[in-house]
């Protein structure tokens, strides 16, 4: 017990803050393009063009996998506690998927519309899908904590089927497929803002972190403290399906995420949400920092999106969980 | 269970009627899809629908008859050999070889022997995973076809992340094979298909007396003499080669197997395997057949046939849980 203790105090979220930073700086530096650092100091014309590389290109990218992972991990969080399962994240409740078909839709009737249309509408859709996934799971009886995560990844698995049906007849394949794998290798100054949005939405739920808490230990019991358990459900699926929207929207899906990295944290140190948003988020971006990188490494110049890394190493880490997690959730 | 089927085959016509019923359709949609629409020489059409109907009608055995003895073999009625990932191992196995061998060699040059090894490889990992998914370490049913599932998401993941090591440009091209058309099926590969699917039903139909008696549970099966290992690892190793040859043919169709074989269940009131496989094999080819021409010809879509199977299947899939869940 005593290592939980000394790795869950202070002194461990700080180890987690410097390991985030220098993912950061070594996100910062990589690239296809060359960036001396020097040169940055050094002033010039080769200076202005690092520094102009830097702004345009290398800080967005950081800062949006930043962005995009903490929000992510945290999304993946609520909707543990709000479902009171493991194993539900956005891409296991059919959100992700949703929000996808509502981004075709989008670009089908309106391709005009601004970004800040269509990340609302993969919003609504998105919020449609998940409160579909809870009216089904409503209908079964839970006797096992697995059907639950099955029948949201097969929900999105017929919501996929209809996205897919649409792109086929309207030859949008291919930005379909930009949206489902998640890649950072698009993202500028000028196109990751959004995602501050979900980072603003991870925050307001850190200042309703004890509410959840709450609702994770059942609708009975959080109506017996005054709690409007509905409401809270509704909106803690409203900032899970916004963030899972920003997401798509800006750099696509990313799989897994929401589940694995609340798991590890939840392993050390319990269900308490106040305490685990810190860690989860930290956690969530030092995860999508070092799979980015690693797709950026492994066939430099070119790189491997970030979805399908992560879609790799979130499987594995998943069955490892469903292998040790079963017998203290029976 | 027992007793309403007895009591529905003595109130429904016998089944060999119904056979005959479904293959007429068969029969009927086999031909509109040869005739339908055909203007031009007779001498181009032939060999240009043939080709795609026999390829189809290869898949539709193929899918069907795997799909029925995997869920002999498991007891359980929505299990598929599809939804416990073994089209993505396939697929897998594909990107691995090309991987090894260079994309001529394994699919210009070579593409007899790149099969071959494929569906070598394809048999020796299903058991594996089979083993492993079927061990007794894994009780809940529901946890393990999610266990299945995830293996399928991971096999596809990483069939992705080795293209992209093959050639990052050359994706956007084989991406195309990660789900299933029937549009550009691989002629070439048709007669070492054809060849592989009848030895695989062979070794089946070697051992067809002794289906019936393994779906009765593996207790009573060992009771009457059955070689419950011998028979089941046989079985499984032609499940992997129908697997192989369909997706190789196609590409992957999750649903679709769960779809008919469930249906033909319906269709017989029987549980007997001389009736449930040779029907489920005829509603495959009724709707892969069928689905194709009436969404090409009829309505002239331009979209493929198995996302709407995926569709329907993935729904009814939903269905039997929830149904199966509250009973």
């Amino acid at each position: 017990m005593n290592w939980r203790r000394a790795i869950s105090g202070w002194g461990g979220l700080a180890a987690v803050f410097v390991a985030l930073l220098l993912l950061c700086a070594a996100s910062i530096s990589l690239g296809a393009g060359q960036m001396p650092w020097a040169a940055l100091w050094n002033g010039g014309e080769e200076g202005e063009r690092a520094w102009r590389l830097l702004m345009v290109s290398r800080v967005p990218r950081t800062l949006a996998l930043l962005l995009a992972g903490m929000a992510l991990a945290v999304a993946g969080l609520i909707m543990q506690m709000l479902v009171r399962n493991r194993f539900v994240e956005p891409t296991t409740a059919g959100t992700v998927e949703s929000a996808t078909l509502g981004i075709l839709v989008v670009t089908l009737l309106a391709p005009d519309t601004p970004v800040i249309g269509k990340m609302l509408t993969a919003t609504a859709f998105a919020l449609a899908g998940t409160l579909l996934f809870l009216a089904l799971l409503r209908r079964v009886p839970l006797r096992t904590p697995f059907i639950v995560p099955l029948i949201g990844l097969i929900l999105g698995g017929v919501i996929h089927a209809v996205t897919t049906f649409m792109a086929y007849r309207f030859d949008l394949l291919q930005s379909l497929h930009a949206w489902t794998t998640g890649d950072f290798s698009g993202v500028l100054r000028g196109r990751y803002e959004l995602l501050w949005i979900g980072f603003a939405l991870a925050c307001a739920a850190y200042a309703a972190a004890d509410r959840y808490t709450v609702a994770g230990m059942g609708r009975e019991f959080a109506a017996n403290l005054g709690l409007n358990h509905a409401r809270l459900t509704l909106v803690g699926l409203l900032i899970v399906s916004a963030i899972s929207a920003v997401v798509v929207v800006t750099a696509g899906g990313i799989p897994f995420l929401g589940l694995i990295v609340p798991n590890a944290v939840s392993l050390v140190l319990g269900d308490n949400m106040r305490r685990a948003i810190p860690w989860v988020a930290l956690l969530g971006g030092v995860f999508v920092l070092a799979c980015d990188i690693i797709g950026r490494l492994l066939i430099h110049p070119y790189e491997i999106p970030i979805g399908t890394v992560v879609g790799v190493l979130g499987s594995i880490l998943f069955l490892w969980l469903l292998r040790t997690r079963r017998n203290r959730l029976g | 269970m027992a007793e309403t089927s007895i009591r529905t085959a003595a109130a429904r016509p016998p089944q060999a009627w119904r056979l005959a019923a479904l293959g007429a359709v068969a029969l009927l949609c086999a031909v509109a899809f040869m005739t339908l629409g055909a203007n031009g020489q007779w001498s181009f059409v032939i060999p240009f629908r043939g080709g795609k109907l026999l390829a189809m009608l290869l898949v539709a055995y193929a899918v069907a008859v795997s799909s029925v003895l995997f869920q002999t073999i498991t007891h359980n009625r929505i299990l598929t050999p599809a939804i416990m990932g073994f089209d993505a191992l396939y697929l897998l196995i594909q990107a691995v070889v090309v991987f090894g061998f260079g994309q001529a060699a394994a699919t210009v040059s070579h593409p007899v022997a790149a099969f071959l090894l494929e569906v070598c490889a394809m048999t020796a990992f299903a058991c594996l995973l089979f083993r492993w998914l079927f061990s007794d370490a894994v009780r809940s049913l529901h946890l393990m076809m999610l266990v299945g599932i995830v293996f399928g998401l991971l096999f596809r993941s990483l069939s992705g992340f080795v293209v992209r090591l093959i050639d990052p440009n050359e994706f956007l091209v084989l991406q195309d094979r990660m789900f299933a058309n029937f549009n550009s099926v691989r002629v070439g590969l048709l007669p070492i298909a054809f060849a592989a699917v009848c030895a695989a039903s062979l070794l089946v139909w070697r051992m067809r007396r002794r289906y019936d008696v393994l779906a009765l549970g593996r207790d009573i099966a060992l009771n009457l003499g059955v070689d419950y290992r011998r028979t089941l690892m046989l079985t499984l190793a032609a499940i992997a080669v129908l697997v192989s040859v369909s997706t190789a043919l196609v590409g992957p169709v999750t649903f679709f197997g769960l779809l008919v074989s469930n249906l033909a269940y319906q269709a017989m009131g029987s549980d007997r395997h001389r009736h449930t496989v040779p029907a489920a094999a005829l509603l495959s080819v009724i709707f892969l057949v069928g689905g194709q021409t009436l969404l090409e010809r009829v309505l002239g879509l331009n979209t493929t046939v198995s996302v709407v199977i995926e569709f329907v299947g993935g729904v009814m899939f939903l269905v039997l849980i929830l149904r199966k869940g509250r009973r």
